[in-house]
């Protein structure tokens, strides 16, 4: 595609949304077309202002070389969407914890806690995968990006994505389906830009000029191939208007539960699981200088991974209207999923092997082995979880949350973290990063945040579900709801501040990232030196 | 591959002799413990779906040879809780509100399943504590505007207060009286500060004396001539400074002048009348009840 096509295609666009602004059937649906036309219009504008209207090839186009503007765009804005979202967090743990920051109608809980899930989950995670899986698809493929501009086009398209669902929420636009809460034209729109996601990544797989296709690339490949199945699938619904905001699901009651909850559980096993394990199997073995641990394991827990991963949904309904046989299933997946879970950790850990004394001096190093022992840790507590004894206590607590936050903090976040730490001295050219001692302050904010987190979840889950179902000696209830929330109030604050931790973690690698892109080195001493200077003489 | 691959120096394993950018693999076995546990998995699963619902069929699913069903589970659990209920609940059933506090086994049992109905149904207006609010009694003191005995708790529960639905729910009706212009502006002014004096709080001398006369024409009928209130009508207290709507001037003139009246569902039809006797005891028993 090139400027000029691209700029009157974005231009129309403008134009359409100007018309679905003005024809509208409800006024959230043209409050959000106004959203869109002045995002395009803006687009349009700077676009113009680069269009080159002279003939084209002016510019000579660079074939050999790897395509890395993309990625450039992708780190920073991955680190952006970042600390949106965990801000985002703080804010919904506040208000939690103190009701009165609820500001209606905008900014109350209902509205923010999506917002918050999407932004970590599809605007930081996503960023990060779509950045590292065209930096890693490009170096172990030994090809450039295929398709051209395509791959602008879905960074740009999937940064729409995220401005709708966002704008979405807080205008109180919803499907009220967890983490697929856009409604239909957002999911129309998605669908669009992950299918040109998917012929980018499989195009550059297909010229490639290496024999074979290295483990990362698979585990990209499998992120994207089932998110397009399972966002198509779980999506499906029928507009009350072409030009109206409300759709309705093409599934009802249980079925529409499990549909949910197949997409639910997918999202966190081939979106926050399979895509941050390709990124893993790049960044681990790269920042070690050692080869990976085991070729046939990764093949093994590859595939044993992908074919159990997605039968374990209905381990989300568990004693609900949902037909016990579906329920055993789920369970007993989930359960036999705990090795090829692990399948990745191992391989993670041992790749160290031989490169553990790197530990001490290498923070980033470090980052990347505390989340693949935060994988292995959630991974393990998940199928635990999964088990209907341990669910009947955990389920509908906090217990849940400290699950997916040791996920999401500490694999997810501190993976993709290192990642950055890694990508961002390579894609601008610079020595090295500004300071590792940042990095080790981020490393140390971040872990205690996650540990705060954690564990805070855990005493007030466990505290939560055993409340729920004391009886007393006459078998009556001894506690009401409302006097297990009163209960958390501590909790609450706590979680919140393990949080601010995580955040300001984030807030000190912005600036190192900023810095280090500007080109500043800090002349600092470097990790471990004061150990060996203190070490004993001979 | 006819050559052998390359040795990585550091661990002596054999590499698969593919390279990405520079990384490589080794040719390292599965662990074994890892494999093995994997089989465990595998086999545990495939046990337990022997033993619970699990296997979809065209028609329906397998059953498990346990027979186990989670609606089969609590249904059992239900019936065990019911029938270890059963003695007290049948007695409670027997006896009348007035009699339960005579048996000491019977007041607990009573107690315990008021106080956890009070949880679910109760709090919410009347407060965690019974403590009440602003419209809402408190159910801790001395005052009851219909009446603090066990019976009469136990009626204002079964039947409600203003509660429509139900024939006999108690009504009592205060007029309006600025609104339906029953009383001029400034007599509702110097009644209020008559009350405010019943009440023992500050007022206005000259004007509570004025007030008075209004009182002993238009109130003193149900409210009674010192103010004491008539448990019969529902007419509260006005001398014990407890007051559900507020007791400064402007609270008193507003209430006079257009009566806001509270309604309390009647609870006989939803949670039975041996519930609604538990709830009676843990009232009455809540330090207030006569």
């Amino acid at each position: 595609m090139n400027n000029s096509l691209g700029t009157a295609l974005v231009g129309l666009g403008a134009f359409l949304s100007l018309l679905g602004a003005a024809f509208a059937q409800d006024a959230a649906f043209s409050t959000h077309a106004w959203v869109i036309f002045i995002v395009l219009a803006i687009a349009t504008v700077v676009m113009l202002r680069n269009t080159k209207f002279s003939a084209a090839g002016n510019a000579p186009v660079d074939t050999s070389g790897y395509m890395d503007g993309v990625i450039r765009y992708g780190t920073v804005i991955t680190l952006f969407w970042g600390i949106v979202g965990f801000l985002v967090g703080v804010v919904i743990a506040s208000q939690l914890a103190w009701p009165e920051l609820n500001i209606e109608p905008w900014f109350n809980f209902g509205r923010m806690r999506p917002l918050h899930t999407s932004a970590v989950i599809f605007a930081f995670g996503g960023n990060a995968l779509l950045a590292t899986s065209f930096y890693v698809v490009q170096r172990t493929t030994r090809a450039r990006l295929f398709g051209g501009g395509l791959a602008w086009f879905v960074f740009w398209g999937y940064q729409l994505f995220i401005v709708m669902a966002a704008t979405g929420y807080l205008l109180g636009i919803t499907e009220g389906r967890e983490y697929a809460e856009p409604e239909w034209y957002v999911d129309l729109w998605l669908t669009v830009v992950w299918v040109a996601y998917l012929i980018v990544f499989m195009g550059t797989i297909f010229k490639r000029k290496e024999p074979h296709i290295y483990v990362a690339n698979w585990f990209y490949l499998a992120f994207i191939v089932t998110i397009a199945m399972l966002h198509i699938v779980n999506n499906l619904s029928m507009p009350v208007s072409l030009l109206g905001a409300k759709s309705y699901s093409a599934f009802s009651g249980v079925q529409d539960a499990l549909t949910q909850w197949w997409y639910g559980h997918n999202a966190v096993g081939f979106f926050l699981t399979a895509g941050f394990l390709g990124m893993m199997y790049y960044f681990v073995p790269k920042q070690a200088g050692r080869p990976v641990y085991s070729y046939r394991l990764s093949i093994i827990h590859f595939w044993a991974l992908i074919f159990l991963y997605i039968w374990a949904g209905p381990h989300h309904l568990h004693y609900t209207a949902l037909p016990d046989w579906a329920q055993t299933l789920g369970m007993v997946f989930s359960i036999m999923l705990w090795m090829p879970s692990w399948g990745g950790m191992i391989n993670g850990l041992m790749t160290l092997s031989g490169a553990w004394d790197k530990l001490r001096t290498d923070p980033i190093l470090r980052m990347l082995v505390i989340s693949v022992a935060f994988y292995g840790m959630s991974t393990f507590e998940g199928p635990m979880m999964s088990i209907k004894a341990v669910n009947s206590l955990s389920h509908y607590t906090d217990w849940t949350i400290g699950h997916v936050h040791s996920g999401a903090l500490g694999w997810v976040g501190m993976i993709s973290f290192g990642a950055i730490y890694y990508l961002t001295p390579k894609l601008w050219n610079r020595q090295r990063l500004y300071s590792l001692r940042l990095v080790n302050w981020h490393f140390w904010l971040a872990t205690l945040g996650i540990v705060v987190y954690a564990a805070v979840m855990w005493v007030s889950g466990i505290m939560q579900g055993l409340m729920w179902r004391e009886y007393d000696a006459q078998g009556y209830l001894v506690y009401s709801f409302a006097e297990s929330i009163a209960a958390m109030h501590p909790y609450y604050v706590l979680r919140m501040f393990g949080g601010l931790l995580y955040l300001a973690g984030a807030l000190v690698m912005a600036f190192n990232i900023y810095k280090t892109i500007r080109g500043d080195v800090r002349s600092e001493v470097p990790m471990g030196a004061e150990a060996e200077a203190l070490a004993p003489a001979e | 591959m006819a050559d052998k691959n390359e040795i990585d120096e550091v661990s002596g394993v054999e590499t698969t002799g593919h390279e990405w950018d520079g990384i490589k693999e080794l040719n390292n076995p599965l662990p074994r413990w890892w494999l093995w546990t994997f089989y465990a998995t595998i086999v545990w699963a495939l046990a337990y779906t022997v033993f619970y619902p699990a296997w979809p069929g065209i028609t329906g699913a397998t059953a498990g040879i346990l027979g186990w069903s989670s609606r089969g589970e609590l249904a059992q659990e239900m019936t065990d809780l019911k029938a270890s209920q059963a003695v007290y609940l049948e007695k409670l059933a027997a006896t009348d509100v007035t009699e339960v506090s005579a048996d000491p086994e019977l007041l607990q049992f009573a107690t315990a399943g008021g106080a956890s109905t009070f949880k679910v149904y109760c709090e919410q207006c009347h407060g965690s504590g019974a403590q009440g609010g602003p419209g809402y009694p408190n159910l801790n003191d001395d005052a009851w505007i219909w009446g603090g005995t066990i019976e009469d708790i136990y009626t204002t529960l079964m039947h409600g207060v203003r509660y429509e639905q139900d024939p006999d729910t108690r009504i009592s009706d205060m007029p309006a009286f600025g609104r339906d212009e029953l009383l001029e502006r400034p007599d509702i002014n110097d009644v209020a500060w008559y009350v405010r004096k019943l009440s023992g709080q500050e007022f206005d001398e000259e004007a509570a004396n004025r007030g008075e006369t209004v009182f002993a024409d238009n109130c003193s009928a149900c409210h009674g001539e010192q103010g004491e209130g008539m448990a019969e009508l529902g007419a509260p207290n006005l001398s014990d400074a407890i007051w559900l709507y507020g007791g400064t001037h402007a609270d008193i003139v507003a209430q006079v002048t257009s009566p806001r009246q509270g309604v309390m569902p009647a609870w006989s039809g939803r949670l039975g009348e041996t519930t609604v006797k538990q709830l009676a005891v843990y009232v009455h028993g809540l330090g207030g009840g006569q």
